[in-house]
């Protein structure tokens, strides 16, 4: 199966590693991966913050990049959420995670990760995408990034008090709100710390680089990896 | 005024005191699943209450007719009020006609009053304390807030940012409570003496109404404490103040509404006391003003109608995370919270262009919402109108516009300089500040040696 | 023009193209066991469920648990065969202490009462007596609000309550206390 890696700016930038293990994992499960070298950004961090309508060359610039293919996969709910809802393409956008249990089929995972492994849900992957069932609902339970998780050898899957509360990331808002930003994300790695992860993990490197910010100023032993480095990690 | 996200920053300041009011407000989010999880039809009763909503909206003309039609033959005065000033002259008229126009000058005139945002979205109290007629709130917690001459932070429980410590003080100094009592049940009962007090005395009370139906001309008005009733069945004259969309169809559909209502504020079954007033008693004067104020433009509004369907439950306020760290106070609007920063700027655009920024869009909300408003997709389009409109700064616009470009030319996206440095430049959340805001209270990320791409070209091409 | 026809006419004008009012008949399938049901979340909202077999039973229960020097009011001839209160100036109950009435139907999912004004005799008693209490057949007790709406159907009134338990707040600091202008107890004997 052929798939076009979309790899947001900020995870180009500063989290290589990230496409590195997303790219090596889809391999891992027989994908023929490439990476459209002229994309950017799909435009979402204009878009939420109310400059939408300038996004059009951003948005154009996707479509150029990505039309030709009918998978494209992205190792973040957030601007998959921002393509799905904003860039209409001739085949479609996937999460890395839902790419591989809706497409790829895939119910569980074969390998080992030794570590306690909090699972951060962001917003725009569980309650935009559906990766997730969400608290808030009175429907039946389901996860997608636990289904993936929960069969890893010696991983243990962190219980929070809170298991969806936003961190806190939100686009500009961590800049634009820094005080009550700040305050979500100190709140959710308490959770975590407080149950005693290992590891911090999640779909969203955007959430996961708010966080580690934090992690890394109040200087917790907390390490953070995206998914798709301990799946990718893991199955090896 | 402050904006938000500078009242918010004060408000942080008290580490433990947000610790606590985002602990207190969860719980009550807790509560809600509870009582919620506990009905297998939740989410169609909730379904149900949309619908009955839409309709409610595409039909409005029609149903405020029929209502106003069978609460006149109820016995019942109906006014209409384009805004905010002609809903207190209204107000003022009536208590001025049951006095003749000769209004007393002793205590006893006046009005005891239960909850009604509506009343405070028209800063009644204010309106009606310059023509010397003195509004008491008779609902604990507005009361609180009434003494401490705050509005209210909570549209369900409006005094939640205060401590019980704090309110003992306050009710020491106002009604002679013993200092240092800070006893809830000591304190309530101090309040309910007090209150009883002025049930018996004043002759006027208004009360806010949930449900208005057409098909009966009857509404809805529901309390735990009793207070719509005290007042409204002693006093020689009701009024009953309700924005237009209170408007049910039929009384069948009070039982989605009442079913869905106090599960969802405060996680109880439903509200102690759910009154149905359908005519005035004998000798009493029963007034319902209809309030526009914005609403009909906001019904035209295809985006955000949505929001009138609205019954003030407050869930969205308890399950929104910033709301829940950030204090009533913070959205300096009638409403706070989720539902707030969506109908505020109706009202007034500039001054209210902040709030639909105060969200991380989690979308929350919308999913504890009983009629089921897209409160977060109403905050995204907020931003997109606010911003056509002309009310950002320049020096975001331009920001963003810088970014656009770079984000939409491959060249001078790869060519930027140094891996991290460009993004560090352009990112939204990392620029429109001389001070990095990131900085303050996060590290940054660390650059690394090569981008993805960089490593792409190396490894697979 | 008037504001009332402004509104109206910009609401008409307004206001999007008609649609549907859902089916109700979908919901209030819910099968409860409706006299525990309706004990649980009574007792579990601060009401008080006792079941009696008859009249005496709850005169001796009054008798042995309530002040009984204080003012007692009731609709019910069995109880007091006093009607002047009923038509008196409202103020005049301030002093009421214990009011016993029974009520139309319960509903078992949230501990509701329905009373309208024959059942409460003056529309502010159920309010302002200290203690309240309210005798329902088992037999009337109904599983939702969708069945309770059924039953009231067309029935007129000009005022009416679903009542469930005693008065109450959580105002201070999420505390509940109960009693905070209404009654500040609820009995219900169900017989
Ligand atoms: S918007 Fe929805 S959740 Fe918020 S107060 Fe209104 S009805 Fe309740």
């Amino acid at each position: 199966m052929k798939v076009a890696l979309f790899i947001p700016c900020y995870i180009d930038q500063f989290y290589p590693k990230v496409g590195i293990a997303t790219l090596q994992l889809l391999e891992k499960m027989g994908c023929e991966v490439v990476f459209p070298q002229n994309q950017t950004c799909c435009g979402q961090p204009m878009a939420n913050s109310g400059y939408e309508h300038i996004t059009g060359d951003c948005t154009k610039l996707f479509q150029d990049n990505f039309d030709e293919y009918d998978y494209v996969v992205s190792p973040s709910g957030s601007c998959t959420l921002h393509v799905k809802e904003h860039i209409p393409l001739k085949g479609r956008i996937y999460e890395l995670i839902e790419f591989i249990t809706d497409i790829l089929k895939v119910e569980s995972l074969e390998g080992e990760f030794k570590h306690k492994v909090g699972l951060h849900q962001s917003c725009h992957g569980q309650r935009g995408l559906h990766l997730s069932q969400m608290s808030e609902l009175n429907a039946p339970f389901f996860s997608k990034p636990e289904q993936l998780l929960k069969n890893l050898k010696g991983l243990d899957l962190i219980t929070l008090d809170r298991k969806d509360e936003c961190c806190g990331f939100g686009g500009t808002f961590c800049v634009a709100e820094e005080a009550v930003s700040v305050r979500m994300g100190q709140d959710r790695l308490g959770d975590h710390l407080k149950n005693g992860t290992e590891i911090l993990t999640g779909g969203d490197t955007s959430c996961l680089m708010h966080l580690e910010g934090i992690i890394r100023r109040e200087k917790h032993a907390m390490k953070v990896m995206h998914i798709a480095e301990i799946l990718n990690q893991a199955i090896s | 005024m402050k904006t938000h996200s500078e009242a918010a920053e004060v408000f942080n300041k008290d580490f433990d005191r947000t610790t606590w009011h985002d602990q207190t407000l969860f719980m009550v989010r807790q509560k809600r699943d509870k009582a919620a999880f506990q009905i297998d039809d939740w989410e169609l009763l909730r379904e149900t209450a949309s619908q009955i909503k839409n309709n409610v909206l595409s039909n409005m003309h029609n149903y405020l007719l029929q209502f106003e039609e069978n609460a006149s033959n109820n016995g019942i005065k109906i006014h209409w009020a384009a805004d905010a000033k002609e809903h207190n002259e209204i107000v003022y008229g009536i208590i001025s006609d049951y006095y003749r126009g000769e209004i007393p000058v002793d205590t006893f005139k006046g009005m005891v009053k239960s909850k009604s945002m509506l009343t405070e979205e028209c800063h009644m109290n204010e309106f009606l304390a310059e023509k010397g007629i003195e509004v008491i709130d008779t609902d604990l917690g507005e009361r609180i807030v009434q003494l401490a001459e705050e509005p209210p932070s909570h549209i369900v429980m409006p005094c939640i940012h205060w401590k019980k410590e704090e309110i003992g003080e306050l009710f020491h100094k106002h009604l002679g409570t013993e200092k240092g009592n800070k006893d809830p049940q000591y304190l309530t009962e101090a309040a309910r003496q007090h209150l009883r007090d002025k049930f018996l005395t004043r002759p006027i009370a208004l009360t806010g109404v949930n449900f208005a139906v057409a098909e009966t001309g009857e509404f809805v008005v529901c309390t735990n404490e009793g207070n719509a009733d005290m007042g409204a069945h002693l006093a020689d004259v009701h009024i009953a103040s309700m924005g237009f969309e209170k408007i049910i169809p039929q009384k069948k559909h009070l039982g989605v509404f009442l079913r869905l209502l106090a599960r969802s504020a405060t996680g109880q079954p439903i509200t102690t006391y759910s009154s149905h007033f359908k005519k005035p008693r004998d000798g009493q004067q029963m007034h319902i003003v209809i309030v526009d104020n914005g609403r009909s433009t906001q019904l035209g509004r295809e985006d955000f109608r949505n929001s009138l369907k609205c019954i003030r439950c407050a869930a969205c306020f308890n399950t929104c995370p910033v709301y829940r760290r950030s204090g009533g106070h913070s959205y300096h609007s009638a409403v706070a919270g989720p539902i707030g920063s969506i109908l505020a700027p109706n009202l007034d655009m500039r001054a209210n262009a902040d709030l639909p920024f105060a969200s991380t869009l989690c979308g929350s909300c919308s999913n504890v919402c009983p009629v089921k408003i897209d409160i977060h997709q109403q905050l995204y389009k907020w931003r997109q109108v606010l911003v056509q409109e002309g009310y950002t700064s320049m020096s975001k616009t331009l920001a963003m516009k810088g970014m656009s470009t770079v984000l939409s030319n491959p060249s001078v996206f790869k060519f930027s300089g140094k891996v991290g440095r460009m993004l560090m430049d352009k990112l939204p959340f990392l620029v429109n500040n001389n001070m990095n805001p990131w900085y303050k209270q996060r590290e940054m990320p660390e650059p690394p040696e090569e981008s993805f791409r960089d490593w792409y070209k190396k490894n697979k091409k | 023009m008037s504001s009332r026809e402004n509104i109206l006419s910009k609401i008409k004008q307004n206001q999007p193209e008609l649609l549907p009012l859902p089916d109700l008949s979908v919901l209030g399938s819910e099968k409860y066991d409706l006299v525990e049901k309706f004990t649980e979340i009574l007792e579990g909202i601060g009401g008080k469920v006792l079941q009696v077999s008859d009249i005496e039973e709850i005169k001796n229960y009054i008798i042995s648990n309530y002040p009984i020097n204080a003012r007692v009011i009731s609709t019910l001839p069995a109880f007091s065969d006093n009607r002047d209160w009923q038509t008196a100036d409202p103020h005049s109950l301030k002093d009421a202490e214990f009011l016993i009435i029974k009520g139309q139907f319960a509903v078992a999912e949230n501990g509701a009462i329905w009373l309208t004004e024959s059942e409460i005799g003056q529309r502010v008693a159920p309010f302002i007596t200290q203690y309240l209490a309210i005798i329902i057949e088992k037999s009337s007790i109904l599983p939702t609000m969708h069945q309770a709406y059924e039953e009231i159907g067309s029935i007129d009134y000009g005022f009416g309550v679903f009542l469930a338990g005693p008065s109450k707040t959580a105002d201070i600091e999420q505390s509940l206390v109960l009693g905070a202008h209404g009654a500040r107890g609820l009995v219900v004997f169900l017989v």
